[in-house]
């Protein structure tokens, strides 16, 4: 598969098949003082850049991007995940996919246009979720870069990664490098897991928005959203009941619309519109080509970096911000901390304040709000007992009187306890301090 | 619940369903929206690759910029390249195929450019510049140009200097190894309404300067002591915060609160009259009232950029052909000459209320808005019957910029600068000295990626690095980012090009729409230590 190197850059020309990447031998072939002590420049680290197998998550806004850098970063061996088809509002950015493509695996198809546009590069598409994977699949990899719209995905792949790490085999060790962006905004960042701060030890820096009060919605709108956020709670549930609401069905999302609006008319609220519906209800992040451009073109730029040591990599934070009323852009590079009470690559509990009066069920739902948490279906028990699960449903039951329990009855002020959410693999560890 | 629910199986055809095209650029229009996606749909952006062969000639930053417009759909776009395909450019250029060897570039990332985006219509022109760009008019169609380095001056000066004389602006990139940067060349004036500042910033409650209708509304509140729980609970917190102001000034010779401390003891003073002894405990609406005294007790805001804009002779001597922003400019000058304040921008923040307290305050400030826009366009009318202007300024224009009024900016080039690279180039002292003194302060020591991507921007002189400073460890940095540009002899890396290409795309998006600040100078990317600067120079 490795094309034959052993005449590569003799006499400082190179060979007609090497010719093709001129421009990028030129960085692997010479020195520079910034360089890594490791570099070796030359063959070695070309033939190591060739063999690298490398994980691409995600083939969305991101993924397209990063797919088609690597590539022609002198990657050979890709492969990509994502269990998503494409759909119209896709063909503003995801330059890989056409019009007759709406429908299709993401994964597939823009392997197949890489593959064919950049003859010797071999992307292997898989359809389905990273769940389905094990660690034995993730092992194989040199490292893995994520473009991902998902909070759930990335904190999943990032337990999994750091659960991986075998102290006695530095193999065993995948650098997670991640991508994510927001209109004219993003950031990239480098994660070398149980060594630097993980996606976890960042998560309070990428705070939920606050959810609007259920009373609010249900007495007292004021705001179109709170009118589309009631007829998405509370009106479907009451008069479609049994449905599950599609986000991606026009009529569904139509019913809601004409609901909203009903509502909206009914209080006076002005604003109401389709488009509008459609952001509430799906949560929709507005997203361009140039952001995602700027932000998987970092992340390949760090790859590349850390598969060669031709140039130190990014330590490890770097936030774009492209819409800036200062100075039009500006990058903000710097090294997030690494947590000790971080529930995946720490060993420390966290301290919760928590109001002793307040009762289980209030509690649980509060995690999910709480930006170092953003836990949605949580099981929780103390060293001696388990207080709720959601899953089995016997042991949910038998432990569901315990949710209108008070706190103060459950457990002692500062007593630890295991919070798990089954999505992520992950385990947090409380400690719960009463107070107000 | 009384509300109306439209019942399933008579679901009524929505009455704004989104068109395919709204369906298409979605996630795009939720940032500029159809008057931006309208502005970017009318333009025609042409790139300039040189003629001289070194590298790839920074062509793939420029061509991963053209793809970023492409895909949010730019009206066309145009590719001046004289050079073939080489098997190198396969390496390094995506929009480029097996097919294209020995083809003409421009031809062959016009053709798989094109691929993107039906709606987009691309071309190319395959003649040397030296050729086509001396003919009369060469350059009118366009409406922005980006120009990839290295071009030869005597061609870049003739783009810049067309790009002053028509007023549209113009962009420089470079690209080369792990180094990156772009310039922008601005008209003499870049008038933006639209800036999108940061909603939080935006806010202009006017709890120092209530006019009658808000001040009647806090009338008749009475004695909130005596209202019921409920109605207490759910005052609007701007009304909480106006009625503690008048009972604070009568204690306070008719004084606000102005300093921290004062500030302070106003926020405990409305803190004390929260009501906690209700089941609750507290009053949400007197925690936002708490929560808002700092930020929100405050003049009425004016940016120091719309104070820029009153002063500018643009503004303050019109003329029959001045253009609409600086007749709208002048009328909220004598706006606030009038009044002390910008036009009300008329919009709320969500607070506790109950829906109907909520919307009667939100159509105070709405008719307060409606009556200040229709002040400044009685203004702008008489203006344009003074000068006899034969068009009338649409209401929508008007009333846009009453909006933004306090966050409007107009960046400049008085001077009518063209590219730092090209002053660089012809030895200019001035460029150089400017060099020297940014490099002074230069604390993230990005500026000697610029130094280095143009050392050579003079083929004939190369620059000398110890006419920027006498600092020994200075002059070594700079000498290596000389060498590092060097080493790679003009040839781009793709992911470095990719960078500066979706920064190019985002600029001429600002550029092209008219929303957003741009960068207003030079910006630079080190790959090496992932990091951008940006520089007036
Ligand atoms: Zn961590």
């Amino acid at each position: 598969m490795s094309i034959p190197i052993s005449s590569l850059l003799t006499n400082g020309s190179a060979t007609p098949a090497r010719e093709r990447w001129t421009y990028l031998d030129r960085v692997l072939s010479t020195t520079s003082p910034y360089a890594g002590e490791e570099f070796v420049p030359g063959e070695e680290t070309i033939d190591a850049l060739e063999s690298s197998r490398v994980l691409v998550i995600g083939a969305g806004g991101l993924g397209c991007e990063i797919l088609k850098n690597l590539a022609l970063s002198g990657f050979k061996d890709i492969h990509v995940i994502d269990m998503d088809t494409i759909d119209v509002s896709n063909l503003n950015r995801q330059f890989l996919f056409r019009e007759s493509d709406v429908g299709k695996s993401k994964a597939e198809v823009a392997a197949a246009f890489v593959e064919q546009r950049v003859p010797g590069v071999k992307i292997t598409p898989y359809n389905g979720k990273i769940q389905d994977k094990d660690e034995e699949y993730y092992m194989q990899f040199k490292l893995v870069i994520c473009g991902l719209d998902s909070i759930e995905a990335r904190r999943w792949i990032n337990a999994t990664l750091v659960d991986m790490v075998d102290m006695g085999n530095p193999e065993s060790l995948k650098p997670l490098i991640d991508g994510g962006t927001e209109g004219f905004k993003g950031q990239a960042r480098v994660i070398l897991p149980t060594l630097t701060s993980c996606i976890e030890c960042q998560l309070s820096m990428h705070a939920p928005r606050a959810a609007v009060p259920l009373c609010t919605l249900a007495t007292i709108p004021r705001q179109p959203q709170h009118c589309i956020e009631w007829a998405h709670i509370i009106a479907w549930e009451e008069h479609r009941k049994g449905e599950t609401l599609d986000t991606d069905d026009p009529e569904h999302i139509t019913w809601l619309y004409n609901t909203a609006l009903a509502r909206a008319k009914e209080f006076n609220i002005p604003g109401v519109t389709y488009s509008l519906t459609q952001g509430v209800v799906k949560n929709i992040i507005p997203a361009i080509a140039s952001t995602n451009a700027i932000i998987a073109a970092a992340c390949c730029n760090e790859a590349l970096k850390i598969a060669t040591s031709c140039a130190p990599f990014l330590e490890n934070y770097m936030m774009y911000t492209g819409d800036s009323n200062d100075s039009g852009l500006y990058t903000y590079t710097f090294a997030a901390e690494k947590k000790d009470d971080c529930p995946v690559c720490g060993n420390l509990s966290q301290d919760i304040t928590i109001d002793p009066e307040m009762r289980l069920e209030e509690f649980l739902a509060s995690l999910a709000e709480r930006a170092e948490a953003q836990l949605k279906k949580p099981s929780i028990r103390t060293e001696a007992k388990t207080l709720y699960v959601q899953a089995p449903k016997s042991l949910e039951e038998q432990t569901r009187p315990n949710l209108s329990k008070k706190m103060k009855d459950l457990v002692s002020d500062g007593e630890e306890v295991g919070v798990a959410e089954a999505a992520f693999q992950i385990s947090f560890k409380f400690r719960l301090v009463f107070g107000k | 619940m009384t509300t109306e629910i439209a019942p399933r199986d008579v679901t009524p055809p929505p009455l704004q369903a989104p068109t395919a095209k709204e369906k298409k650029y979605d996630r795009q229009l939720r940032l500029w929206a159809a008057s931006g996606q309208r502005a970017l749909e009318d333009s025609h952006v042409l790139l300039i690759v040189g003629d001289e062969y070194q590298g790839s000639n920074s062509s793939v930053a420029g061509v991963e910029a053209l793809k970023n417009l492409v895909l949010p759909s730019v009206g066309s776009f145009t590719i001046a390249d004289s050079a073939q395909v080489t098997v190198s450019d396969l390496g390094v250029n995506f929009f480029l195929d097996s097919d294209s060897l020995h083809k003409s570039r421009a031809e062959e990332t016009r053709r798989l450019l094109s691929e993107l985006n039906p709606d987009v219509t691309g071309h190319a022109i395959t003649t040397p510049l030296a050729e086509w760009l001396p003919v009369e008019g060469s350059l009118k169609p366009y409406n922005l140009i980006i120009a990839c380095a290295p071009i030869p001056s005597e061609i870049l000066q003739r783009i810049c200097f067309y790009a002053l004389q028509s007023s549209i602006p113009a962009i420089y990139v470079q690209s080369a190894g792990f180094y990156a940067s772009f310039s922008i060349q601005l008209p003499s004036a870049f008038p933006i309404v639209d800036t999108h500042p940061d909603p939080e910033s935006t806010q202009d409650l006017r709890l120092l300067a209530p006019w009658p209708e808000l001040d009647a509304a806090v009338d008749s509140l009475g004695d909130i002591s005596s209202l019921p729980d409920h109605d207490h609970g759910h005052i609007p917190y701007i009304l909480i915060l106006l009625y503690f102001l008048r009972e604070w000034k009568a204690n306070h010779n008719g004084n606000s609160p102005s300093t921290f401390k004062e500030k302070t003891e106003f926020r405990d003073l409305v803190r004390s009259r929260a009501r906690v002894d209700n089941p609750e405990g507290g009053e949400e609406n007197f925690d936002e009232a708490c929560a808002a005294v700092l930020k929100s007790i405050t003049p009425p805001p004016i940016d120091s950029g719309c104070k820029e804009m009153m002063a500018m002779h643009l503004c303050t001597s019109l003329s029959s052909d001045s253009a609409n922003f600086w007749v709208i400019a002048n009328a909220i000058k004598q706006f606030y000459e009038t009044h002390g304040v910008l036009p009300l921008p008329g919009s709320l923040p969500d607070m506790k209320a109950t829906s109907a307290e909520y919307i009667k305050l939100q159509s105070l400030y709405k008719a307060k808005a409606r009556s200040d826009v229709a002040e400044v366009t009685t203004t702008v009318r008489h203006t344009e019957s003074l000068l006899s202007r034969e068009t009338t300024i649409p209401e929508s224009e008007i009333e846009a910029f009453c909006r933004n009024a306090s966050h409007v900016r107009v960046l400049t080039n008085p001077a009518h600068e063209p590219f730092p690279s090209l002053r660089l180039g012809s030895g200019d002292h001035k460029t150089i000295s400017r060099i020297a003194s940014l490099l002074e302060n230069d604390w993230e020591a990005l500026l000697p990626v610029f130094v280095g991507l143009n050392a050579r921007a003079n083929p004939s002189s190369p620059l000398d690095v110890t006419a920027l400073t006498s600092d020994p460890e200075l002059l070594e940095t700079l000498t290596k980012a000389t060498a590092e540009v060097e080493r790679v002899s003009g040839g781009e890396l793709h992911n470095i090009s990719s960078v500066i290409g979706g920064m190019v795309a985002q600029e001429a998006i600002k550029l092209l729409t008219r929303q957003y600040v741009p960068v207003d100078g030079t910006c630079v990317f080190d790959g090496i230590r992932s990091k951008s600067g940006v520089y007036k120079i």
